[in-house]
């Protein structure tokens, strides 16, 4: 048995805010593995295609990645983004993201109920989404393997609370995947570059994503990742850079052309692309340009040089200083004994925010340069890929490796007059426990209940409620008598798990968990995607069902291509070449020669590549031009940006 | 009234003494060698053992001693998480990877506490039956403790002085005289806290020799000092706090 086990494969993933990812160790490199379309980063979109009208309810398909991306600007109401923003959160958390990002939620979640996305005429919730990007990943992996894949190692923000961790695990499960390990993503980071086990001594990793930053500290030592101290903040991102620049663009149109387009999902969702476009611009260039047309037939133009973008991001990147210092005063270091520092994250590619993260921790100075070697948006689905390894026992390079990671936050139990009494500190390494002993108040009292928060703060109002615990079933006795021992263990992915028992009669309480904002293992197991119940049948079967949906999905958009405007924008010879790979996969595709129609439909993606860029520029301008433009009755406006005021305006462009 | 209900749930300090038991199997499950070292892991086959109830110092397989090398520590700490970390476990069976997890965390709770000099010690007194720590400071968490008898006046001269700087905060001025004085306190209080912490190493040396020598009356003296000084530490250092949080807020008004 453990010799079939050694050789089942373990995956890592990266399921980020922005992008996800899914690597494997090959032999003792880790490696990232990609899309049909050929690329390494699948966008963490998720949309629901419109059904056609006699589709049944169960009918229903859903597109991931690159694909759903064109969704979001066409029909921006069945399409979801930065979803991870939104894991193992509450109606009353999420209200500053509502007023942020175009998140359609259902109009009747109660307070402390689990959060529902509407997309079209369905709801999920943020748990299912995270479910499709995975099972995704999972797809991609097994068709670069050729073979089924159920386990998994998935990273997240070090600074993920139990309530986020809980969410990510359900969403695996529901993908079809069990989910060996939850690393922190910082830690994985480390692994990714320290897969020499030569090195020693204290490394600091800053990771500025595309919605959450964390830093941690950790000691490496003959291969072992010490983790000594993690800090950061779960809502901020390059999200909150894009958002800031699509708030000054939209005052300035509304100013100047009298046009709000705040109203208008379909324009914002256009106009985000080209600030993301600019910010990506000014990390290599001195200066961006925006050139948009209006629906007025107007244009916003402008110019943004390097110098006002930096002013107006620093108030975003100045957050990142201070969990820096906080992280290095927990784990007791100055900067001067940090020896490296690894930038993780796309953001971390901001000339802005290299030069904070030296001064902070004092690079330059100390004649020292950030590790950037790796690309800062797979190094986390590397390090992934390392853990999955370490857990499989499947690679010799990573025999002596072990992570010892920590907790990020206190964990605490509510105590008189609603003040937190704290059992496990932060920083603790995990698993960490503490025990507790509770007695009763009144006599023949039967219940008692217990709080368990996690945070920092004193009072309890303050601090994030994880969950409510009934210890039930006590023998009643007199007031006091009663000796309840309660067990709390963090488990090593930083998950709670609670265990009770009364001392004196010897009768193990029962608890009842109730997860302040989380799923019950009854709704995941309603909530397991269909894919799940295929991993039972034939696999080779399952591949070729799939190969032949993915064949008949490309078939049906590329015969609809000539109708389209951005049909006239490609010459001859490419519409000659798309024919070519068209008639070639309708052919294959009726075969039961699964990799024919695979590489057939890697051929025809190929062939359609111009010709889908283009469609995108044809879809963002026509969006602009308000052709399809949802009625303004549409309630997603409740949802848009209106709520950002800008800062100051950007100089006005000098077009010649 | 979910919330009235916590009212009627009280938090109860009991003796560590009556808690900890040292009850460790005495030879592993899987080979039936004698367990030596630590009971969390057997030397002979590496096999994780069945989580047992035994106090810290046994799980580094220590005698209780305070004064400790703690690179020998460290070393110890990274060769059993070597062996008995979950993620070694992955593969193995689900009894075995529960044992791994209580057995890691174990280890994890003993080299945390172990490694600060305070936090063993006041381990160490709790195993010997002694009061120590917060929940023992008073009946009613809330209730202001009482300060040790000599420093009576002191404290109450800087409660005075606390509120007059709270005082002129409300009012939006601030007294440099009053925030010299207050910075002035809280550095004679630190350096007392210092000299508390090296006099509690010494009485920790006297602790183990006396334990050593088997000279009860001695280690008994020695543990009834430390207890004394931990409390009063515990109380000083909580008057730093107040008076270092008292100062930034004046400084940032």
């Amino acid at each position: 048995m453990p010799e079939d086990r050694a050789t089942e494969r373990v995956i890592g993933i990266d399921l980020g805010t922005t992008n996800s990812l899914v690597a494997y160790m090959e032999g003792d490199k880790p490696v990232v593995i990609p899309g049909v379309d050929g690329s390494n980063l699948v966008p963490s979109i998720v949309a629901l295609d419109v059904a056609p009208p006699d589709a049944a309810a169960s009918g229903r398909t859903v597109t991931v990645g690159n694909s759903a991306r064109r969704a979001l600007i066409e029909t921006p109401e069945r399409a979801v983004y930065s979803v991870k923003r939104l894991m193992g959160r509450g109606l009353e958390d999420v209200q500053d993201e509502l007023k942020l990002f175009p998140f359609h939620l259902a109009d009747d979640i109660q307070p402390g109920e689990v959060l529902r996305i509407r997309l079209g005429e369905m709801q999920f919730t943020p748990s299912e989404i995270s479910a499709y990007i995975l099972r995704q990943l999972k797809r991609n992996a097994e068709r670069y393997f050729g073979a089924a894949v159920t386990k998994a190692v998935i990273t997240v923000p070090a600074y993920f609370n139990d309530s986020q961790r809980q969410a990510t695990r359900d969403a695996g499960r529901m993908a079809g995947l069990d989910v060996l390990r939850l690393v922190n993503e910082p830690t994985a980071a480390a692994l990714a570059y320290g897969l020499d086990r030569a090195k020693e001594g204290i490394i600091a990793v800053y990771d500025f994503g595309g919605g959450t930053f964390d830093v941690s500290i950790l000691k490496l030592n003959d291969g072992i990742f010490e983790v000594v101290a993690t800090n950061g903040d779960t809502h901020l991102g390059g999200d909150d850079i894009d958002n800031l620049l699509l708030a000054v663009a939209l005052d300035e149109i509304r100013n100047e052309h009298g046009v709000d387009l705040r109203l208008q999902p379909d324009a914002i969702q256009a106009l985000r692309k080209a600030v993301i476009e600019a910010k990506i611009a000014l990390s290599t260039e001195p200066s961006a340009k925006f050139d948009i047309e209006l629906p007025d037939g107007d244009r916003y133009q402008r110019e943004i040089p390097r110098e006002v973008y930096e002013q107006l991001i620093a108030p975003v990147l100045a957050r990142t200083a201070a969990p820096c210092r906080q992280a290095m005063a927990d784990a007791g270091v100055t900067p001067g004994q940090i020896e490296e520092l690894v930038l993780v994250g796309g953001s971390t590619r901001i000339p802005a925010v290299r030069a904070l993260v030296d001064e902070i921790f004092q690079l330059s100075a100390r004649g020292k340069q950030p590790h950037t070697e790796l690309n800062p948006d797979e190094v986390v689905a590397l390090g992934a890929a390392v853990q999955a390894s370490i857990l499989a026992g499947s690679s010799t390079t990573t025999d002596e490796l072990l992570l010892l990671d920590v907790t990020p936050l206190s964990l605490g139990i509510e105590a008189l007059g609603g003040v937190v009494a704290r059992i496990i500190q932060r920083n603790s390494t995990i698993p960490a426990s503490a025990t507790e002993h509770f007695t009763t108040g009144v006599d023949g009292q039967t219940n008692v209940a217990i709080h368990v928060l996690q945070g920092e703060r004193e009072l309890a109002t303050d601090c994030r409620s994880l969950a409510r615990f009934d210890l039930k079933g006590i023998p009643p006795m007199q007031a006091g008598l009663p000796r309840i021992e309660v067990k709390f263990l963090i488990d090593a992915n930083g998950i709670l798990q609670v265990s009770a028992r009364e001392q004196r009669s010897g009768i193990e309480a029962q608890i009842e968990v109730k997860p302040t904002y989380g799923l019950t293992d009854e709704q995941v197991e309603t909530m397991i995607l269909d894919s799940f119940d295929h991993a039972e049948t034939d696999f080779e079967a399952r591949q070729l069902i799939e190969a032949r949906q993915e064949a008949e999905t490309i078939l049906i958009a590329v015969n609809k291509a000539p109708s389209h405007s951005a049909w006239q924008l490609i010459s001859e010879t490419e519409k000659a070449a798309i024919h070519v790979a068209r008639l070639h996969l309708e052919k294959v595709k009726c075969e039961s020669d699964l990799k024919a129609i695979r590489d057939a439909v890697t051929s025809l993606d190929h062939a359609t590549r111009n010709f889908a860029e283009k469609m995108m520029d044809a879809a963002v301008s026509g969006a602009m031009r308000g052709k399809t433009m949802q009625s303004a009755s549409d309630d997603m406006a409740a949802a848009n940006p209106a709520e950002i005021h800008a800062p100051h305006a950007f100089a006005r462009a000098e077009f010649e | 009234m979910r919330l009235r209900l916590l009212i009627l749930l009280t938090r109860i300090a009991l003796k560590m003494t009556s808690v900890v038991t040292t009850s460790a199997p005495a030879a592993c499950w899987a080979c039936s060698v004698a367990l030596d070292a630590s009971p969390l892991l057997c030397a002979a086959c590496g096999k994780v053992q069945p989580a047992a109830e035994i106090d810290y110092f046994r799980a580094f397989g220590l005698p209780r001693r305070l004064t400790l090398d703690l690179a020998a520590l460290e070393r110890e700490f990274h060769r059993l998480s070597r062996r008995l970390h979950p993620d070694r476990f992955a593969r193995a069976t689900a009894e075995e990877q529960q044992w791994s997890l209580a057995a890691t965390a174990l280890l994890n709770d003993a080299y945390r506490t172990l490694r600060d000099p305070i936090q063993r010690t006041e381990y160490l007194l709790k195993l010997e039956g002694f009061e120590i720590g917060e929940e023992f400071a008073g009946k009613n968490k809330s209730a202001k403790r009482q300060p040790p008898a000599d420093l009576l006046e002191e404290v109450f001269e800087l409660n005075m002085q606390l509120e007059e700087m709270r005082m002129n905060r409300k009012m939006g001025e601030s007294d440099p005289a009053l925030h010299s004085e207050l910075t002035a306190v809280s550095l004679r209080f630190e350096s007392e806290l210092a000299k508390l912490d090296s006099g509690l190493a010494e009485k920790g040396a006297a602790w183990d020799a006396s334990s050593a020598a088997g000279d009860d009356a001695a280690r008994a003296a020695a543990a009834k000092d430390m207890a004394a000084q931990l409390d009063r530490r515990r109380y000083l250092r909580n008057l730093v706090r107040d008076v270092n949080e008292a100062l930034t807020t004046d400084k940032e008004s």
